[in-house]
C-alpha cells in the first residue's frame, strides 16, 4: 500500500506550551500548520506545571528584566548563554501579557494586576532582597496556560493530528529536514508529513529515571529523533532533580509552597536549609536544596521508618492561604502522601524533574548543528521548549523559568518561521531513502518470536540511570553506568513485542519510546562522565569545584561512536554588560 | 486483589468479554498502578494514561459502575472484584480506549476561548480578585470526560446535547469579566437540546475527579438566560 502523504508549511511535533504557542502565532498568520501530538493536546505535560511563569512585571515588588537576567545567569552557574538569557528575560514581559490577553486565568492582586509570588533564586538589585517574579494561576499555572493555548488554537483553526506518534525526521543528503514520518496510534498506519519548516517541541525525557515528576509520555522523542538524524544534543549532563517530590512516589510539590512561606525540616524539626544557604534558606536554587536534602538523609537526619526523606512544613500558613494559593498541592498531598498539609507536614525527597540540555538552538529557536560557535544554523529546522537548549538554563534552571522558556521560545520560533517561509516558499524534493530508513525502523518491531519484554528492559534501564547518573556522580560509578547503558542498548535487538495488532497498540508505542529513552539516557551518561567539575546540577564529589578555566563550555554529544565535542559559552549579552562568573552562594 | 477487566480488540475479537486478573496490592496503590501491573502480565492490554497525578485527564475509566480517573483512585477504596470497563456510551477502539471525538466536538461548539472586542491594553486586562474568584470551580476542568460520559442525557443525544463538560466550559467564559461575547454565547445555547436537555440527574457532579459542579454551572447559565429574558 502506498504511504499516505500530507503537506504543510510548518510541521510542529508536540502540543505542549512551546508547540501550541508557536502554532498559534503561525495559524494567526494564516500559515498551514500541522501539530502532531502523541496525546490529545491538553494531556501534554505542560499541564502539570504548578508554580508559575517568571516575568519582571513588578506587580508586587520592584523588579526589572535586568535583575531577572542576573538571577538566571547566576542560577545557570554561568553556563547559560547571556545573549539568549537577556532575550528571554526581556521577552518574558510581552509574552505573559499576551497569554493574559488570550484568556489565561491568572490569580489577581487587589489592584487588578496579575498575582506574582516569590520563587527560588529570585532577587532584587542583582543579588539583594528576595523578588516576587512568578506569575501564577493558583498552583495550576501550566494547566491554565495549556488549556488557554489549546482553546486559542481551536479558534485559529490549527490542524491537529491527535494521537499520532512521530517516529523519525526525514532528511535529505544536503542535511535539510523535509518533514517527519508519523504513526496513527489508533490505526497503526504510517503517514508522511512533508513540511517547509519543522519545529521540534516534544518536551523532556524525565522517564529516563525511575523516580520522576515527569509523565509517562516524557520519553525524549524529539531529542532521540535529532540524534538519529545525525545531529547533536547539548549539555545533557545537566539534569535537574526537584527538591520536593512526594517521598517514594516522585509527584511534584511546587517550589511555590516554599515561595508562600513553607520550609523544610529534618527529623529533629530543624530548619536545616539555614545551614546550607544562610540568606536564601529554603528559596536557594534547586540544585542546592536537592543536595542539602540528600546530605541530611545521608547523615542520618532523615524522617520516617527508613529515615529516607525530610518534611515540608506548611501548616503555619493557615488553611486560608493553602486553600487559596495551593489547592492542588493540598489535593495531591492527601491522595498520594495521605497527609493534609493544613495539619501535617508533607514527606518529600528529590525527584528527577527537568533536563537543562537538549537540541542546541540559537535564540530564535534555529537548530545549530555544529560545535562552531559562529557556525550556521540548519535552515528550516527549529526546536523550542524542554527538548531544546537555547541555552538559557545552563547548569541549573530556576523555578518559573521553564514555562517561560517554552512560551517565549515557542512564540519567537513561530515568528521566525513566518519570516523563513516567506523567503523559502517551496517544498524540497522528498528523499525516498530517508523515508525507507524510517519505515524500516518501524517494521523492525514486526519481528515475532520470544525475547525480552519492553517493560523488563525499561525497568532495568531506568534503575541503571538512577543508580549511575543521579544527583551525586563519581568516576567509577559513572564508568560502570555508561557500560551498563551501552549493554542495554545492545539488548534492544532482543526485545520482542507480544502484541502485533494495528489498533491502538501501546506495546509498540512503548517500544519506540524505549529506543528513544535509551539513546537519550546514553547522551546523559556519556556527557556526565566526561565533565570533570561540579557545576549547577552536575555534582561530582571527586571534582567538587567549578572549574571556569577548563569547563566554562557546552558539551555536544553525537550518537555515532558516542562522540563528544565542546563549544564556548556565549558570555556577551545583547545590550548590557556581561555578568562575569562569581562564586555562587545563596 | 481480584480484577475483572473489559477486553476487546476489533482485529481478533468478535465481541467484548471480561477477563479476570489478580494483582498484588501494595500500600498506597492507585488503580492506575494496578492497570500497569495487569499490562505487565499481558502487554496487549490497552488503556490511556500519562501524568499519574490527576491533571492530564487521560485515564478516565468506569470502575465498579462509576467513572473515575485511575491514577487518583485508591485501590483501598474499591470493592472486589474490581470491575474496570471503558467509559459508557462511547465507541470502544480497544479495551479501555474509547473514541472521544464527539465529546471534543461538543467542547468546540461553545467557542471555548476568550472573546475580547476592545483593543488589548499594553499590560494585563484588569480583573479584581473577586471577579477572578468567579472562575474558581470552572477553569480547573481537565477534559477527562468522566462527567459527560456518565450523563444519560449525553448517552441519548451526544450529538445534540452539549453535555456537562462543554456547558461547564461555556459557563467559564460567561463568568469571565474579561469576555465580551455574552449575548452570542447565550444565543448559541438556545433551543431544546444544547443546554436544556440537562435533567439535573447530577451524575456529572458525582463523577468529576476535580470535584467541580457542572450541574451548578448549567443552572447558572439558565439563570443568566432568565434574567436577560426579563
Amino acid at each position: 500500500m502506498a504511504l499516505e502523504k500530507q503537506r504543510f508549511d510548518t510541521l510542529i511535533l508536540g502540543a505542549g506550551g512551546a508547540g501550541l504557542n508557536a502554532a498559534l502565532q503561525l495559524a494567526n498568520a494564516n500559515l498551514k500548520v500541522a501539530v502532531v501530538s502523541k496525546v490529545f493536546p491538553t494531556r501534554s505535560h505542560t499541564v502539570a506545571a504548578q508554580g508559575g511563569v517568571n516575568a519582571a512585571l513588578a506587580n508586587v515588588l520592584p523588579d526589572n528584566w535586568h535583575w531577572h537576567m542576573f538571577d538566571t545567569v547566576k542560577g545557570s552557574d554561568y553556563l547559560g548563554d547571556q545573549d539568549a538569557i537577556e532575550y528571554m528575560c526581556r521577552e518574558a514581559i510581552p509574552t505573559v501579557y499576551e497569554l493574559e490577553h488570550n484568556g489565561v486565568p491568572f490569580s489577581r492582586l487587589p489592584n487588578g494586576k496579575i498575582y506574582q509570588r516569590a520563587f527560588g533564586g529570585q532577587s532584587q538589585n542583582f543579588g539583594g532582597e528576595q523578588a516576587a517574579r512568578t506569575c501564577a494561576a493558583a498552583d495550576r499555572t501550566g494547566h491554565a496556560i495549556l488549556h488557554t493555548l489549546y482553546q486559542q488554537n481551536i479558534r485559529a483553526k490549527t490542524h491537529f493530528y491527535d494521537e499520532y506518534f512521530a517516529a523519525d525526521l526525514i532528511r535529505d543528503d544536503e542535511g535539510y529536514i523535509l518533514g517527519a514520518l508519523v504513526l496513527n496510534i489508533a490505526t497503526g498506519e504510517p503517514l508522511l508529513i512533508e513540511s517547509k519548516t519543522t519545529l521540534l517541541a516534544t518536551g523532556g525525557c524525565g522517564q529516563v529515571f525511575r523516580t520522576t515528576s515527569n509523565a509517562h509520555i516524557n520519553t525524549g522523542d524529539g531529542m532521540a529523533m535529532v540524534l538519529r538524524a545525525g545531529l547533536p544534543l547539548m549539555d545533557m549532563e545537566f539534569f535537574q532533580f526537584h527538591p520536593t517530590g512526594i517521598a517514594g512516589k516522585g509527584m511534584l510539590i511546587t517550589e511555590g509552597v516554599r515561595g508562600e512561606g513553607g520550609y523544610l525540616i529534618n527529623k529533629n524539626g530543624e530548619r536545616f536549609m539555614e545551614k546550607y544557604a544562610p540568606n536564601a534558606k529554603d528559596l536557594a536554587s534547586r540544585d542546592v536544596v536537592a543536595r542539602s536534602i540528600i546530605t541530611e538523609v545521608r547523615e542520618g537526619s532523615g524522617v520516617g521508618p527508613e529515615a529516607d526523606h525530610v518534611l515540608l512544613k506548611v501548616n503555619h500558613l493557615g488553611e486560608d492561604v493553602i486553600a487559596k494559593r495551593l489547592p492542588g498541592i493540598r489535593e495531591s498531598s492527601k491522595i498520594f502522601a495521605g497527609v493534609d498539609p493544613v495539619k501535617e507536614p508533607i514527606p518529600v525527597f528529590p525527584t528527577a524533574h527537568y533536563v537543562m540540555g537538549g537540541i542546541p538552538t540559537d535564540r530564535f529557536g534555529r537548530v545549530m548543528p555544529t560545535a562552531d560557535d559562529d557556525g550556521d544554523h540548519l535552515p528550516g529546522l527549529y526546536a523550542a521548549g524542554e527538548c531544546a537548549c537555547a541555552s538559557v538554563h545552563g547548569a541549573n534552571r530556576l523555578g518559573g523559568n521553564s514555562l517561560l522558556d517554552i512560551l517565549v521560545f515557542g512564540r519567537l520560533a513561530g515568528h521566525n518561521i513566518i519570516d523563513y517561509v516567506k523567503e523559502n516558499n517551496a517544498h524540497r524534493t522528498l528523499d525516498e531513502a530517508s523515508v525507507e530508513k524510517a519505515m524500516s525502523r518501524l517494521q523492525k518491531w514486526d519481528t515475532k518470536g520470544d525475547g525480552i519484554t519492553v517493560s523488563q528492559l525499561r525497568n532495568e534501564f531506568r534503575k541503571t540511570m538512577e543508580d549511575h547518573a543521579g544527583v551525586f556522580r563519581v568516576e567509577e560509578m559513572m564508568v560502570e553506568g555508561v557500560e551498563k547503558v551501552k549493554n542495554i542498548r545492545e539488548k534492544l535487538s532482543e526485545v520482542r513485542l507480544t502484541d502485533h495488532s494495528s489498533t491502538f497498540n501501546t506495546n509498540r508505542t512503548e517500544a519506540l519510546e524505549l529506543e528513544n529513552l535509551i539513546d537519550v539516557g546514553l547522551s546523559i551518561a556519556v556527557s556526565a562522565l566526561h565533565r570533570k567539575e561540579s557545576r549547577g546540577a552536575h555534582s561530582r564529589p571527586d571534582y567538587p569545584n567549578r572549574d571556569d578555566k577548563e569547563w566554562m563550555k557546552h558539551t555536544l554529544y553525537w550518537m555515532e561512536n558516542d562522540r563528544l565535542d565542546y563549544k564556548g559559552v556565549r558570555a556577551q549579552p545583547l545590550t548590557v554588560e556581561s555578568f562575569p562568573p562569581k562564586e555562587r552562594v545563596y | 486483589m481480584k480484577f475483572s477487566v473489559y477486553r476487546y480488540n476489533p482485529e481478533t475479537d468478535s465481541e467484548p468479554y471480561m477477563q479476570a486478573f489478580e494483582v498484588e496490592q501494595r500500600q498506597g496503590m492507585m488503580l492506575r498502578d494496578a492497570l500497569l501491573a495487569i499490562q505487565a502480565q499481558d502487554e496487549s492490554f490497552t488503556f490511556r494514561h500519562s501524568c499519574g497525578e490527576g491533571v492530564c485527564g487521560s485515564d478516565g475509566v468506569n470502575v465498579n459502575g462509576s467513572n473515575k480517573l485511575a491514577c487518583i483512585t485508591a485501590l483501598a477504596d474499591l470493592k472486589e472484584p474490581v470491575e474496570v470497563r471503558p467509559f459508557p456510551g462511547r465507541p470502544v477502539i480497544r479495551d479501555l480506549v474509547v473514541d472521544m471525538s464527539q465529546f471534543y466536538a461538543q467542547f468546540k461548539q461553545v467557542d471555548p476561548w476568550l472573546i475580547r472586542k476592545d483593543p488589548m491594553p499594553e499590560q494585563e486586562i484588569p480583573q479584581s480578585p473577586e471577579e477572578r474568584d468567579r472562575l474558581d470551580g470552572l477553569y480547573e476542568c481537565i477534559m477527562c470526560g468522566c462527567c459527560s460520559t456518565s450523563c444519560p442525557s449525553f448517552w441519548w443525544n451526544p450529538d445534540k446535547f452539549l453535555g456537562p463538560q462543554a456547558l461547564l466550559t461555556a459557563c467559564r467564559f460567561l463568568a469571565d469579566s474579561r469576555d465580551q461575547a455574552k449575548e452570542e454565547r447565550l444565543d448559541k445555547l438556545e433551543g431544546p437540546y444544547k443546554l436544556f436537555r440537562c435533567h439535573t440527574i447530577m451524575n456529572c457532579v458525582e463523577s468529576c475527579p476535580k470535584e467541580l459542579n457542572p450541574t451548578k454551572a448549567i443552572g447558572h447559565i439558565k439563570a443568566i438566560m432568565l434574567k436577560d429574558a426579563i
